[in-house]
């Protein structure tokens, strides 16, 4: 790709590294924010002369029980002021952070402990220390464990626990006899070192660390920071899993090269009472985010007075028919709309965002799944610059941004500056960026086989570029399939479609190789939920609920929907959905059958529910299904159900000569 | 090594952490003495000559069936049913019965089978009203808000927040605690007895009408109280696998009489509280 004028600024030149971006902040903003906590219910601002002072002493400890050059640290927890720094203080000593999902169960973090060799780990509380306890016999290496907060904690006797206060003093200690240690480890920093570790979530196989490097990532940080014009002065709201790429490099990697403050909210719990409160400038969530928030409103303003339902009703018409060229600053929009529009900015929009903690958001990202376009534009008809990305944990995310006021539904935008993107054969999208990975940790073969002779990354994600070089992703390659008479298709594009729907919540497509396409939904309980409530239809359950006839009926009016729509697509017409099944528990992580991000495991679930996949593509009208599922409190169980197959009217495809142009 | 203990913990059914029973704060002299207590309403005898006593920081269950005369126990220690029969010993006073208001003040804080919150009021609030025994200031100095007042009021927001923090209820901090679901309206409830930072905490069927989850919740949060703050609990409760998991030692009362009294294990293995459980053919 040619072309791309903005240039980077020269930062990534003088052989910077994060601890070197720490001394420089805590130097030329020291007395700014650096980082706000909210701890019983008052927000407490950290300044980067204070987080500096944090780190040095954290630095301190670390080296006083043994952390070394090329040492690995776990950090597990929720975003923490004080794991952040952990973070930064493994950085300064040479060491490697390694962020773990915080929800994972313990089993599932025996894999990372060990093949990242870890021998110190800071967690957040007792929910992760018993984790980390329990698989203690296979992870001999693990050393040390420091604890954040000490609730629960008192009468634990493991040599192993520390807490984190403690840790602080062995270090003041350590440092008034080493003085010189913190900055002497700085200096000996490298730009080429690995920076973080990464863990994929592992859609397929065994997770993989995903090593980066500081100067890979401080050019991509520099890179995001220029394209949006972030600056010292933009604040962000720290939710996202610290082990996730995103929030290390939006949270983490621009604070550190901006000097910009990070908010951690309270509690999970708390996240949009935060959000309200701290009223970010820059933000980014997955569209599931975005969709819970469009769905609490909705079911908000239904509850509302009349008279607001129709003032919200009127204005959301208003910014729907010219909003988003008001964002885009297009001409063209008459005196009258532009009046309407203020008003209901002033009316509706303003106290809208306001209440949702969105006013001051400059700019708004989603990614890691396609958004569907209800949502997309009601966000920007109200003046929220929302924007699409793609990328992945080995790319420093970063392939694929909207620019401001060029934002097309459907694509994921222009190649970013630097980063060339090149279509394979199939279809594959291949990437060679400067945001490149060092390598997976330990295993040089299937860094290989991701990275060819030329450096491209291969992405596995299947897509093609418009006519103005806006890429637009289908598929992952390898499950873009082909139905048995030879037509094309791509589950994930379906899946899509039918997830648009607020009622929906995931859905999987079988196809490949057979001789029409089938479909599993999972329902969304709140949403319907409250559908049935408005309906006075009694349920006892999810899986209740799942059953009723009336939800089957709703659910194929969805699916009918999807299959006009890929009527209209000449390439995807023959990719209808015929029959259904409405599942009867919700996928889960838990049970392996999503990601940790999310994404389902369609060969899991196609396994795991075979004997329904069989009943889909068989002529029987129901089938019983045994499932195996997994608790919250890490009990299993089996579930068992008897469920009805749907079937959907399928379109016939229309004449060549009506059909409407594929987008 | 704690590496059985490790193993024990992961291995726990009911996922509930019994290790801490035996570790954590020393259980210490007897702190309530009941000897002989009868109560009776009118021809109704809700109790007769019960004797059984509580140790300071231990967590002591009181079990039995249906109409087995818990709930008027707790109301005899708290002060609300006076019984006719019998002395109380508490914290080493004398005395032939309780005074509520007195109890309260000298320490004990109690949660009812039913919940017992200003449904209309904020969950903070709620707690706030917790604390209306320490609060010392006068009606006129806390309708202008100035002064010793304000200062006071903060002292005690600071505590509560304290309390909300631990009960991890901070994102209903304003909830109205009518809107809330039952299991987090009964934690806002231990939240109000906590407030007036008790030294014994009377918990009536804590976990009642609860989830697994929030029963493991509820659990852990009894246990955390007794250790951190050091509380004596003294809890009815109907789950058996909660009881013989988070107390120290359990009485079991039966018709108004006490059939057993001792550790989970010896209780359990009880004839007479095993016939009363059961039944047993007449």
């Amino acid at each position: 790709m040619e072309g791309n004028v903005v240039t980077v600024s020269a930062t990534a030149g003088d052989a910077i590294t994060f601890p070197r971006l720490l001394e420089k902040h805590a130097v030329e903003r020291g007395n700014r924010p650096a980082i706000r906590e909210k701890n019983l219910g008052i927000w407490q601002t950290y300044t980067w002369l204070q987080v500096r002072e944090e780190v040095e002493a954290l630095a301190g400890g670390m080296a006083a029980l043994g952390f070394q050059r090329g040492d690995n640290l776990a950090v597990i927890g929720d975003n923490r002021p004080r794991l952040y720094w952990a973070m930064m203080a493994a950085q300064c000593l040479g060491g490697v952070p390694v962020p773990l999902y915080q929800d994972a169960v313990a089993q599932e973090m025996v894999y990372v402990l060990q093949d990242a060799d870890v021998k110190f780990a800071i967690v957040e509380d007792q929910e992760q220390v018993d984790k980390l306890l329990e698989v203690l016999p296979q992870c001999a290496a693990l050393k040390y464990l420091v604890y954040d907060d000490p609730r629960g904690l008192r009468n634990y006797q493991q040599p192993q626990l520390l807490s984190y206060e403690r840790l602080i003093t062995l270090g003041r200690e350590f440092n008034t006899r080493h003085p010189s240690h913190f900055c002497d480890q700085i200096a000996q920093g490298n730009p080429a070192d690995v920076a973080v570790m990464l863990y994929t979530s592992g859609t397929t196989g065994k997770p993989k660390g995903v090593s980066h490097t500081h100067t890979a990532l401080i050019h991509t940080a520099n890179v995001l920071v220029e394209f949006d014009g972030i600056s010292e002065t933009d604040d962000l709201l720290c939710y996202l899993p610290m082990a996730w790429v995103g929030d290390f490099l939006y949270s983490y990697g621009q604070a550190y090269v901006t000097g910009l403050c990070l908010n951690c909210p309270e509690s999970t719990d708390t996240v949009m009472q935060c959000l309200c409160e701290i009223g970010p400038t820059y933000y980014f969530a997955p569209p599931r985010v975005y969709e819970n928030i469009l769905t609490q409103v909705m079911i908000r303003i239904e509850d509302a007075n009349p008279l607001k339902r129709r003032m919200f009703r009127y204005f959301i018409d208003v910014a729907r028919r010219v909003g988003i060229n008001v964002l885009d600053g297009k001409s063209g929009i008459g005196l009258i709309d532009r009046m309407l529009y203020a008003v209901g900015e002033l009316m509706v929009y303003g106290p809208l965002k306001n209440v949702l903690g969105l006013s001051r958001i400059r700019v708004a990202y989603t990614g890691g799944e396609a958004i569907g376009p209800d949502l997309f534009n009601f966000y920007r008809s109200m003046g929220i610059n929302l924007k699409q990305l793609y990328g992945m944990t080995e790319t420093c995310v970063t392939v694929c941004m909207q620019k401001s006021g060029d934002v097309k539904l459907g694509t994921v935008g222009a190649p970013m500056p630097g980063v060339e993107v090149r279509l394979a054969e199939n279809g594959e999208v291949l990437v060679r960026s400067p945001g490149m990975m060092k390598e997976y940790h330990g295993q040089p073969e299937a860094t290989k086989s991701v990275i060819n002779a030329e450096g491209f990354f291969l992405t596995g994600d299947a897509g093609f570029f418009d006519a103005d070089g806006h890429l637009i992703i289908i598929d992952r390659a390898k499950d873009v399939g082909r139905l048995a008479e030879g037509s094309l298709f791509a589950p994930k594009y379906i899946e899509n479609k039918l997830k648009f729907f607020p009622y929906i919540k995931e859905a999987v497509a079988f196809g490949d190789q057979r001789k029409h396409v089938t479909a599993m939904i999972n329902i969304d309980g709140a949403a319907l939920g409250d559908w049935a409530e408005r309906r006075n239809l009694g349920y006892s359950g999810y899986a209740d609920l799942a059953a009723k006839s009336e939800v089957y009926k709703l659910i194929r009016e969805c699916i009918e929907k999807v299959n006009l729509d890929l009527a209209a697509d000449p390439k995807l017409a023959t990719s209808q959905i015929a029959r259904f099944v409405i599942l009867h528990k919700e996928l889960d992580a838990d049970d392996g059958e999503l990601t940790r991000t999310r994404k389902v495991r369609r060969n899991i679930i196609a396994e795991k529910y075979a004997v329904i996949v069989d009943a889909l593509y068989s002529d029987v009208d129901h089938c019983e299904i045994e499932a195996a599922m997994k608790f919250e409190d890490g009990r299993s169980g089996v579930v068992r159900a008897d469920l009805r197959i749907g079937s959907a009217k399928t379109v016939v495809s229309p004449e060549p000569s009506v059909r409407r142009k594929a987008a | 090594m704690g590496e059985n203990a490790v193993a024990h913990n992961s291995s726990n059914s009911a996922g509930l952490d019994t290790d801490t029973k035996s570790t954590r704060s020393q259980i210490g002299e007897v702190i309530l003495a009941l000897e002989n207590i009868s109560l009776a309403f009118g021809g109704v005898q809700a109790l007769s000559d019960i004797s059984f006593d509580v140790r300071e920081h231990e967590i002591r269950a009181i079990i039995g069936p249906n109409g087995a005369g818990k709930s008027s126990m707790l109301n005899v220690i708290n002060g609300v049913y006076h019984p006719q029969q019998g002395t109380i010993f508490f914290k080493g006073e004398k005395r032939h019965q309780m005074n509520p208001h007195k109890v309260a003040s000298q320490g004990v804080a109690r949660t009812f089978q039913n919940i017992a919150l200003f449904k209309g009021m904020s969950v903070l609030d709620n707690l706030m009203t917790g604390r209306n025994l320490m609060m010392k200031t006068g009606i006129l100095q806390q309708a202008l808000y100035w002064g010793a007042t304000q200062r006071e009021e903060l002292a005690h927001r600071a505590k509560i927040e304290e309390i909300i923090d631990f009960l991890e209820i901070q994102a209903i901090r304003k909830t109205p605690v009518g809107r809330l679901p039952y299991g987090l309206q009964k934690r806002v409830e231990l939240g109000r007895a906590l407030a007036a930072e008790p030294t014994m905490l009377l918990l009536d069927e804590p976990m009642a009408g609860m989830n697994v989850e929030e029963k493991q919740d509820m659990c852990r949060f009894v246990l955390d109280v007794n250790e951190e703050y050091g509380t004596t609990i003294v809890l009815i409760e109907h789950d058996m696998g909660v009881v013989m998991d988070i107390s120290d030692r359990v009485v079991v009362l039966d018709y108004g009489k006490k059939i057993g009294d001792g550790e989970p294990d010896e209780v359990r293995n009880n004839q007479a509280v095993i016939d009363a459980y059961l039944g047993v053919q007449h």
